[in-house]
């Protein structure tokens, strides 16, 4: 298949060749091919970690290709930083909003480009006038005269899409800028957006939304596992044909979940909401049982599990582990009640890089290990031994410090760590990112042990081949709500992926 | 373009609307000016209380001195306030005064005749070359700017001794013109403190007017940000320590104008002041807010407090404490300020993750 869908009528106004991009042995895209033209809305859609966002940091020049080409108006285009992409006239809005709080919102708009007066000054009623102009256009008011702190996500959103708008840019890539906008916003965001392309200008527009995709873009390419499957016009697809291509792959019978009798409910959460980020969530979790929580990222499901843990707090709802209510915002009542959480990353957040193997191990389990408040190296020594011995932690020593080892050694520490505190609710986020081939089913396999001993797992997974191979029940998060829960036999990579993309129906 | 989607302008979006909107920044910009407002206030409160426990206090010498006495730490705590603003610190701005200073004098006794705008421009360029090491650094090493200028602190110190080795030099070693600098009046204000107004007029108008200056506030205020919107991070704070290196040679130059006694020690501990004054100015230390008025008036009250309660006969142990108060009581209000902003933001933002 060529990478320019068929009737592609004159040449692509902006075009990447082959383009590559790892990050260390992670390979983020794979030669990946993309041809927008002018007037047109260009839809990429793909799974978490597809590799679009690579994609948008490189087309804003923030990421620098390893190898491929970029032509401009078949010239080709070198860009050595964001400067560069913003004098090609590449406009970027980002996922995530990117504003100066301290500065006003009218300099947000036009930092760097000021309007000037005598001696170069900045000419502040002028600034401030055609930010005002910007947002009529836009059909919002916002002051611009006010400082950027304190905006709501989506009025930091439209800020953004002002800005976009001020460069008149050629190329306009909007990165899920919809996720927190209400429908007359989108609807606005849309009517520039076509506005703009009736002027000549190219769109490439990322959603999860395929309501949105099908009703703005004329083109839609597809990206699974940072490499490119397709790209045809929006009129010859359907939903169902895009959700395919975007999980397409064989499902590996890599994870195989033992079976476990069910055991009495552990986890139980009720009417969980946080205030703007997940409202209403209610699951139960049983001994013996892996829950996996899907969904894209953005949807809640690690902001769950921190609320369930304690490390957040929450505005409503309940949660028990064996019965027993557990007070908001407390993790040292949780870990008490017998919970424990693996988080998503584990440097950050799970890992003291420089201690060593064995006192990581046991950081969790300070307290018992102590005698009279001093922590003995023998007893260290000994529990560490135990569980690393049992996870078949790959170290040079016990004394060596953690950052010597692999991801996937890393994980199992981590994990060591945690399981030395006897849980009986497990909370795993991500259990296998980052992690080599052979580790990952390591880890898949003694989660599985774990819960035949009647261990109670809730496991976050963005990866759904991990998710349908070892989960006994798969709830499915879209928007901070959970729209799905599926069974074993009902759960399969469409199914799952409907949800996730807001899609009501089942395929 | 078709504007169509511009019209019907009394249309309110469900989430902008406009009076809130501006009530908010009515009382933002209440509390910034307030911030510099309730610093006069302070001064005026300060002043007015000494004055009338010990009436000599408002006389012309009596505010002569104080004028005198708060300009070389006005120029650093504007200078400061450029690095601050930027989310960094520069913690070797007294070891570069001390260097600058004695490297005048030693000018001076090499060459007895060197004209003092000479000697003024080279001290400005010797601390713009300090300056330049600390940007170098920090650029090349990429490592946070309070670990290199503490380093630079004792490193340009050091250098200080070595060349001073023990020698003092004294007023008779230098031309009368250059310490007249140091304590000539003009209309009843001494030239060392209009060098002092110029300097914050200066960098405050920079600081506002200039999209340069602006850049600096969007590093501090939010650094991944700045990057992803082109600006020039690494030029832009380099320039901004080589600029506040070159002001600190400005208070070095006029620091043995004033003083005409020199040894290794000048400056010392000056760092700690400088950046307690920008602090109690509302330079926010995290970045991204304050302004060189601010600091200067910090600057101005620090000196103040000092000899006002010298005046008043208060025990030197209250000044330290009473420094100590006015800085605690400058972050907290800068974190109160956060924790209401942060506070309406998540009661408004019911939607969205």
């Amino acid at each position: 298949m060529s990478p320019d869908a068929p009737g592609a009528d004159g040449a692509p106004l902006l075009e990447l060749d082959a383009v590559t991009k790892s990050f260390g042995a992670v390979a983020a895209l794979r030669g990946v091919h993309l041809a927008l033209h002018a007037g047109e809305a260009h839809a990429l859609v793909g799974e978490n970690g597809a590799g679009k966002s690579t994609l948008v940091k490189v087309l804003a020049g923030a990421h620098a290709p390893d190898s491929g080409g970029m032509t401009l108006d078949g010239r080709p285009l070198e860009l050595r930083g964001p400067a560069d992409a913003r004098a090609a006239g590449i406009a970027v809005i980002y996922q995530e909003p990117t504003l100066f709080p301290d500065l006003s919102v009218a300099e947000n708009i036009f930092i760097g480009r000021q309007p000037l007066r005598g001696l170069r000054r900045i000419d502040a009623a002028a600034m401030n006038r055609d930010a005002e102009r910007l947002f009529q256009r836009l059909g919002v008011r916002i002051d611009p005269t006010r400082p950027a702190r304190g905006l709501s996500i989506a009025d930091q959103q439209l800020v953004e899409i002002a800005k976009a708008l001020s460069f008149d840019a050629r190329v306009l890539v909007m990165d899920e800028p919809t996720a927190a906008l209400s429908g007359v916003e989108v609807e606005r965001l849309f009517a520039v957006a076509r506005s703009l392309c009736e002027r000549g200008a190219a769109v490439l527009f990322i959603s999860h939304r395929f309501d949105e995709v099908f009703e703005l873009c004329q083109r839609v390419t597809v990206l699974r596992d940072g490499a490119w499957v397709c790209t045809d016009r929006a009129a010859d697809l359907s939903v169902d044909e895009v959700v395919r291509r975007m999980v397409g792959r064989d499902v590996a019978s890599l994870y195989p979940k033992q079976e476990a009798p069910v055991r009495d409910t552990l986890l139980e959460v009720r009417g969980l909401t946080r205030a703007g980020v997940f409202a209403d969530v209610s699951f139960t979790v049983r001994g013996g049982e892996i829950v996996a929580l899907a969904g894209l990222v953005g949807a809640g499901r690690s902001e769950v599990a921190r609320a369930v843990f304690g490390v957040d707090g929450y505005d409503a709802g309940e949660v028990r582990v064996a019965g027993q209510r557990l007070p908001a915002g407390r993790p040292g009542r949780a870990i008490r009640a017998g919970m424990a959480l693996v988080p998503e990353d584990r440097r950050q957040q799970g890992l003291v890089m420089e201690l060593s193997v064995e006192r990581n191990a046991t950081l969790a389990r300070r307290r018992a290990l102590s005698r009279l408040g001093l922590l003995l190296g023998g007893a260290e020594r000994t529990e560490a031994r135990h569980w690393t011995r049992r996870l078949q932690v790959k170290a040079a020593r016990l004394g060596a410090p953690v950052a010597t080892l692999s991801g996937g050694n890393q994980q199992k520490v981590v994990l060591a760590k945690w399981l030395a505190t006897e849980p009986r609710v497990l909370i795993i986020d991500e259990p296998t990112r980052g992690i080599d081939v052979g580790t990952k089913s390591e880890v898949h396999r003694l989660l599985s042990e774990l819960a035949g001993e009647g261990l109670a797992i809730l496991m976050i997974s963005s990866e759904l081949p991990e998710v349908l191979g070892m989960a006994d029940r798969v709830l499915v998060m879209h928007e901070g709500r959970l729209v799905r829960e599926l069974s074993r036999a009902e759960a399969d990579e469409t199914s799952v992926m409907f949800a996730a993309t807001g899609q009501g129906a089942t395929a | 373009m078709s504007r169509t989607d511009a019209g019907a302008p009394e249309q309110v979006s469900a989430t902008a609307l406009t009076v809130p909107d501006r009530q908010r920044r009515g009382l933002t910009e209440r509390l910034l000016a307030v911030r510099e407002l309730s610093l006069l206030i302070a001064l005026a409160a300060l002043v007015l209380v000494t004055s009338v426990r010990n009436d000599r206090f408002l006389s012309n010498q009596s505010v002569k001195d104080l004028l005198l006495g708060c300009a070389l730490l006005v120029i650093l705590a504007v200078g400061q306030t450029l690095v601050i603003v930027t989310r960094n610190v520069d913690l070797s701005v007294g070891s570069i005064l001390g260097l600058v200073a004695f490297a005048t004098g030693s000018l001076f006794l090499a060459a007895p005749g060197t004209p003092w705008p000479v000697a003024l421009l080279l001290g400005v360029g010797l601390g713009a070359m300090c300056g330049v090491v600390n940007g170098g650094l920090i650029a090349v090493a990429r490592v946070p700017a309070l670990v290199i200028t503490l380093g630079t602190l004792y490193a340009f110190r050091g250098v200080d001794y070595y060349w001073a080795s023990g020698r003092q030099i004294n007023a008779a070693d230098m031309p009368r013109s250059f310490l007249r600098l140091g304590n000539q009046t003009l209309l009843g204000v001494p030239v060392l403190f209009l060098v002092a107004l110029v300097v914050v007029a200066a960098v405050g108008f920079y600081l506002r007017s200039y999209r340069s200056g602006r850049e600096l506030y969007a590093i501090g205020s939010e650094p991944a940000a700045a990057r992803l919107s082109g600006i020039p991070v690494g030029r832009r704070v380099f320039a901004v320590f080589v600029a506040n290196g070159a002001l600190a040679g400005l208070a070095g130059v006029l620091y043995a104008a004033r003083f005409g006694t020199l040894d290794a020690a000048a400056g010392t501990g000056l760092e700690l002041q400088v950046v307690a004054a920008a602090v109690v100015g509302g330079v926010a230390i995290f970045g991204g807010s304050g302004s060189a008025y601010g600091a200067a008036l910090g600057a101005v009250l620090l000196t103040t407090i000092g000899s006002s309660l010298a005046v008043l006969r208060i025990d030197p142990f209250w000044q330290q404490a009473v420094v100590g108060a006015l800085i605690l009581a400058a972050i907290g209000l800068d974190r109160l300020l956060a924790l209401r902003t942060a506070a309406r933001l998540r009661g408004r933002s019911a939607h969205g993750a």
